[in-house]
């Protein structure tokens, strides 16, 4: 780890104006995938701006029926809201799909949103990664791909987003709202927030340095049945092979967001109209365009079959 | 003390304290975090000062240059000492891999420098600070490409497995040939990390020329030893400390680079040092468990007696290294007149293969209880009566030499009995429970039984106390606790009269903690000198030894009655001895055997598989404390269970290294994967183990779990996996159909 | 800090695990990863389960942290270190500490309503199952393999206090 500064900013604005003071400062609030990537040297921010005493952590009903989360709301409380478990259930599933106990109280809302991949190349400053430095080249390409992404990648980079909890805000058609360093404040469909990689993997989301986000806004519920299928190796504390966020209506109608399988939560409209014809249709239509590697081509029939047992427990 | 008879009543059969079940001695030093482990050894030495170990960033070259001058400048940074600063170091008489020294490098992680620093934050920022310039070498990673060029090599695993690179009996190809049921099948098992929990760690401390290391190893004296060979000083001037270890799994077995360049940082830092390795280091910079490729043939009659059995395995290791000895129990397990074992070694460029939790047996009994699986099913028979067909009282490459003890089809009965086999589906894929399908899986346990000389110190205080001294380790297989009830029982005193320390060099040279062969055998130790302790007493007391009992704290002989602590006078009084053996060990075949149930769930859409229900019936002579030689047992079968279902080192052919080296990456069970797990233990005394009458038990518990849940797996799905770990996208093809 | 107020300078980087571990030489809170895989290092802060190696010193002035050592002492074990002896949840010990720090606060959040990924009925209070235990005692690795036993202590101490 690299020495830094730190600060406790005490409001969304001075923390946008630290930020923009120090364009490598980083924001700090959970700290778990930002201190671990500090350890590595993957991240050496010059300063960190503590915000964990700006008062983001309440959950409120919007005028529209829906839900505003502040950033700073920790995984464990919007998992247990009441309204979230009764409303969102595909967002409580999925919460607590990620990660541990541990991690969940600390892990808050927005940094869930920007974590990082878990790409091991990207996690070995030993290996090149267009992440960590630009230019450098992809080492995963040709390597061990089991985990990584099968569809929306590029040549400079197929590694994953590793969120559960952004894959249901994706369903959800959440909405990022933010502050910029200028003290304007924007929101940002969920749709437009992170990034495929492109020739920039290491740019992830649409933020512009400095910008902070202060709460994420859920739509007015859905209805419908609520489903959060993770499937991976081990029962807990991994990250998803594939997982599939659903919401689905009595009529057979829903939507399907994907996580595991792209640089982001990965979902495709148009491919909903299929939902009632079942599975096949549908994750064709989702994952048209799919270019899996000789490790991870077992992730298209997996979503698949995982798709058509959510659809199969919506029936009953 | 030589142990060259069958052992006959002793004191240890009173069985007052020992096979009781219980709680371990050390148990609230662990619970309230008191216990000191290797790097919180804040008492030890003042004033030290913080190790970080850099590791290589290539598979294979050598590196052209190092520039150290900014982690020197740095601040905080007392000393910055490269491979670079000094030619290649000794190896220690256990290690395949050179630690340090010279510009080669062997492989990934390979330690390449350390820097000491006041914190540990300077340490390890200063590290990242040293720049490498490397020359890349190609090398070998791919262990079936390498297959070619592997050559027959015999080994003893060093843990206890051993086979001759080649053994033939009667005519294999002759008889397979003519065998109307065959299987001919390869199987592979990965790489596999030990993963413990504590990663190696070590405090050095010099004086003058003598050096004391605070660490975490299993075998006290051989690391004293290989530890002063590295650094070219003779082991006099070494005491190596190591009282508690947070795990080791064989991992720790040897001499590692913490030990290394901890000693050497404090030397040219002139301070004493600690350093862990960082645990993105371990699964590189350490040892792992070797992967294999194995082949068996097995033929039979329709009767289902094994007449031809062969079994060939191939393994990589660097130069000089040893081969993963998996044929080593099927020269033992099954009868059969015709048998061919051989054993095939590459030279790979990966970090060093070497022994982990039963090597040997672990991985050779995933693949050989599979294709007793897979011969049963083509035989139409149960799996349990298969085995039991094929049961052998003798040695079956040396017919006439007999097993010691052997119950393995007792264990495979009760354990059909209890685990409710007779509800298994014979066929495949017969038993569905909504998303999951379901199905039972059964294995054979087996594992040899090693005795190995063991000595210790006993001291007897005038309140009657006792303690003990050995080197003997405690790797959280109970040896405090099972120390103490031996010399409990032996002294006739209660278990809060006995103190136990142990894991320092000063200590006379136990047995040490690997192979399943600590617990009988440090006992034994501990035996032993107990023996020589009661002579002694009885001389005080003015008493014949042989008609005096220990008793309650006291020694009785005819009508005298005295104190025990009477006899100990001021100065207490001390015995040592240490335990030795003859030959019994060739003359009869000595083993521990297990039958292995295991049910599991396939989800039927994604192929995630479950374990749901666990048991292990075991035949390990003598249980000496039934509770924690369970914990020994239920702690192997969750180990099984990682190298069944999600346990592998992924090797990056191209660049020579495992990629997922850290705890997120290389997956180990959680909570969520392991269910109830039932243990029973046979009744069962071993007179030509010891004189304890006991074997080993830890590693029994890992051998053939593996393979209970691979051939569950099968029993659910009708998918035969022959590749470990048996993750969902090997099983996804073959499952049903979904809409 | 386990009811007394200490004060500490330290680097930036320094981590809370390492504050405790190096600077208040509290050495019960365990190192086995440095990088939240592990779960060794767990503590309570402000009656909250965190991994210490995950979180900086300096992001806790004020709170209150209570590690292994304010839970109990040998000869005064609190229930929950008091079964993991009894039901030997343990082997080499490197994990108890955290496994234990992680039960004790874990009883807590189901007794509060909190949900899991086992929870069959979000709007339901979870019960205290087996399989609960299990889900959410995931973020404690033991290598050793004691699960079994542990989730048989924490069940014994958790019907106690039911």
């Amino acid at each position: 780890m690299k020495p830094f500064t730190y600060e406790r900013a005490l409001s969304p604005a001075e923390a946008a104006a630290s930020a923009a003071r120090q364009p490598a400062a980083r924001f700090i609030a959970g700290g778990t995938n930002l201190l671990d990537l500090m350890k590595l040297q993957i991240e050496v921010p010059p300063h960190l701006i503590d915000v964990n005493g700006l008062g983001l952590d309440g959950i409120e009903a919007t005028s529209e029926g829906g839900l505003r989360i502040g950033a700073l709301v920790r995984n464990t409380d919007l998992a247990a809201d009441e309204r979230v478990r009764r409303d969102y259930g595909v967002l409580a599933r999925a919460l607590l799909a990620g990660a541990t106990g541990q991690l969940r109280n600390k892990a808050t809302t927005a940094g869930n949103l920007l974590q990082r991949t878990r790409c091991p190349y990207f996690y070995d400053t030993a290996q090149p990664c267009n992440k960590r430095q630009p230019g450098s080249g992809c080492s995963a390409i040709g390597g061990i791909t089991r985990q990584l992404a099968v569809i929306g990648a590029s040549e400079a980079c197929i590694a994953t987003h590793p969120s559960d909890m952004a894959v249901a805000m994706r369903a959800l058609d959440a909405t990022v709202e933010t502050v910029k360093a200028d003290g304007v404040a924007r929101h940002i469909p969920i749709a437009g927030f992170h990034r495929l990689p492109g020739e920039t993997p290491h740019i992830e989301t649409a933020l512009e340095p400095g910008e902070f986000i202060t709460a994420v806004t859920l739509p007015p519920p859905l209805g419908g049945q609520h489903f959060y299928r993770k499937v991976r190796d081990r029962a807990s504390y991994a990250f998803a092979l594939v997982s599939i966020a659903a919401v689905v209506q009595r009529d057979g109608t829903g939507r399907v967001a994907l996580g595991g399988v792209a640089h982001r939560p990965w979902r495709v409209e148009a491919a909903e109209a299929d939902l009632p014809r079942g599975a096949k249709p549908t994750m064709a239509a989702i994952l048209d365009g799919a270019r899996p590697t000789h490790d991870n081509a077992f992730k298209v029939t997996l979503a698949q079959r995982t798709l058509a047992s959510v659809l199969a427990e919506a029936k009953g | 003390m030589k142990f060259d008879t069958p052992a006959t009543t002793n004191p240890i059969d009173q069985l007052k304290v020992v096979g009781k079940p219980v709680d371990r001695i050390d148990g609230p030093l662990k619970t309230t975090g008191m216990a000191p482990y290797a790097y919180e050894r804040h008492d030890v030495a003042p004033d030290q000062a913080y190790g970080h170990v850099l590791g290589a960033g290539i598979g294979k070259g050598r590196i052209a240059a190092m520039d150290t001058a900014v982690a020197k400048a740095a601040p905080g940074v007392l000393a910055v000492l490269t491979t670079l600063d000094m030619p290649r170091l000794e190896k220690g008489q256990m290690n395949t891999a050179f630690l340090f020294g010279g510009a080669d490098i062997q492989h990934y992680h390979q330690a390449i420098a350390v820097v000491v620093a006041e914190t540990f934050e300077q340490a390890r920022d200063a590290a990242a600070m040293i720049q490498v310039r490397y020359v890349r070498e190609p090398g070998r990673f791919d262990l079936a490409a390498e297959a070619p060029n592997a050559k027959l090599t015999s080994a003893d695993s060093g843990e206890g497995s051993g086979a001759a690179h080649e053994e033939r009996i009667g005519d294999f190809e002759a008889a397979f040939a003519q065998a109307p049921v065959t299987l001919d099948a390869t199987y592979t098992t990965p790489d596999e990390s030990h993963a413990m929990m504590e990663p190696h760690a070590t405090i050095a401390a010099w004086e003058g020329d003598r050096l004391t290391v605070w660490t975490s190893n299993q075998m006290v004296a051989w690391g004293r030893r290989d530890l002063a060979k590295t650094l070219g000083i003779p082991a006099e001037k070494v005491r190596l400390d190591s009282p508690f270890v947070g795990g080791g799994f064989g991992g720790k077995l040897f001499l590692r680079a913490d030990a290394v360049l901890a000693a050497l940082g404090a030397r040219t830092a002139g301070r004493p040092v600690k350093l862990a390795l960082a645990r993105p280091l371990m699964a590189n910079n350490t040892t792992h468990r070797p992967a294999t490729i194995q082949r068996i043939r097995i033929g039979a009659g329709r009767d289902g007696r094994i007449t031809a059995i062969a079994h060939e395995s191939l393994s990589g290791d660097l130069p000089d290294g040893q081969p993963e000895t998996a044929v080593s129990q099927t020269k033992l397990l099954y009868a059969g007149a015709n048998r061919l074992t051989a054993m095939r070694l590459a030279v790979l460029d990966l970090p060093e293969g070497n022994a982990m939790r039963a090597p040997g047996e672990a991985p050779g009994l995933m693949t050989l209880e599979v294709a007793m699986d897979e011969m049963a099913e083509r035989l139409e028979m149960d799996p349990v009566e298969f085995r039991i067909l094929n049961d052998t009282q003798e040695d079956p490459e040396h017919p006439g030499r007999r097993f010691s003890q052997r119950q393995l089809v007792r264990c495979l009965r009760e354990g059909a009995e209890r685990f409710g086999w007779n509800r298994r589906a014979a066929k495949p894929g017969g038993h569905r429970e909504g998303r999951w399908l379901v199905g039972m899986g059964v294995a054979a346990g087996f594992r040899n039984n090693l005795v190995m000389a063991s000595g210790a110190r006993v001291r007897l205080d005038g309140g009657g106390g006792v303690t003990v001294e050995t080197d003997m380790t405690d790797i959280g297989t109970g040896s405090y606790t099972i120390i103490a009830q031996t010399a409990a029982e032996m002294m006739g005193v209660p278990l809060e009269k006995v103190a136990v320390r142990l894991g320092d060099s000063s200590f006379p040279v136990s047995a040490g903690s690997g192979g399943q062969w600590g617990g009988n055998s440090s006992t034994a130790g501990v035996y032993a000198a107990c023996m020589k302790l009661r002579e002694a007493v009885a001389q005080r007391l003015g008493v014949n030894s042989a008609e005096a009992s220990f008793v309650d704290g006291e020694v009785r002989a005819g009508n005298r009655v005295a104190p025990l602590g009477q006899a100990a006078g001021v100065d207490g009084l001390v015995a040592e001895d240490r335990i030795e053996y003859g030959d019994l060990a060739k003359r009869y075949q000595q083993s521990t055997f297990a039958g292995h149930f295991v049910e599991v769930g396939v989800d039927a859409a994604t192929g995630e598989t479950r374990v749901r229900r666990m048991l292990a019936v075991c035949a390990a002579g003598r249980i000496l404390n039934p509770k924690s030689a369970r914990s020994q047992v239920i702690g192997a079968m969750t180990m099984g269970v990682g190298a069944a279902l999600m346990e592998e080192l992924a090797v990056d052919k191209r660049h020579g290294f495992f990629v997922n080296h850290d705890l997120a990456g290389y997956e180990v069970p959680v909570h969520a994967d392991i269910p109830h797990q039932d243990v029973v233990f046979l009744d069962e005394v071993d007179p030509i183990s010891s004189p304890m009458k006991a074997k080993g038990v830890g590693e029994l518990g890992i051998c053939g779990v593996g393979a209970a849940v691979a051939n569950a797996i099968h029993n659910a799905t009708g998918v035969r996996v022959r590749d470990y770990p048996i993750t969902l996208d090997k099983l996804l093809d073959r499952l049903p159909e979904v809409a | 800090m386990n009811g007394e107020v200490r004060d500490l300078a330290v680097d930036t980087r320094t981590t809370l695990l390492d504050a405790l571990r190096e600077h208040l030489q509290l050495t019960g809170s365990k190192k086995g990863c440095d990088h939240g895989q592990c779960g060794a290092c767990t503590v309570m802060v402000d009656g909250r389960r965190i991994y210490s190696c995950l979180t900086l010193a300096v992001m806790h002035e004020g709170d209150e942290v209570t590690t292994i050592e304010g839970l109990g002492q040998p000869g005064n074990l609190h229930p929950m270190q008091a079964a993991f002896v009894k039901h030997d949840g343990y082997q080499c010990g490197y994990c108890t500490p955290g496994q234990i720090c992680a039960s004790v606060a874990m009883l807590e959040e189901i007794k509060a309503g909190m949900p899991s990924h086992a929870t069959a009925d979000l709007t339901a209070a979870p019960r205290l199952t087996p399989e609960e235990i299990r889900e959410r005692m995931s973020g404690n690795i033991c290598r050793c393999g004691a699960y079994s036993n542990i989730v048989d202590a924490i069940t014994e101490v958790a019907g106690r206090q039911a």
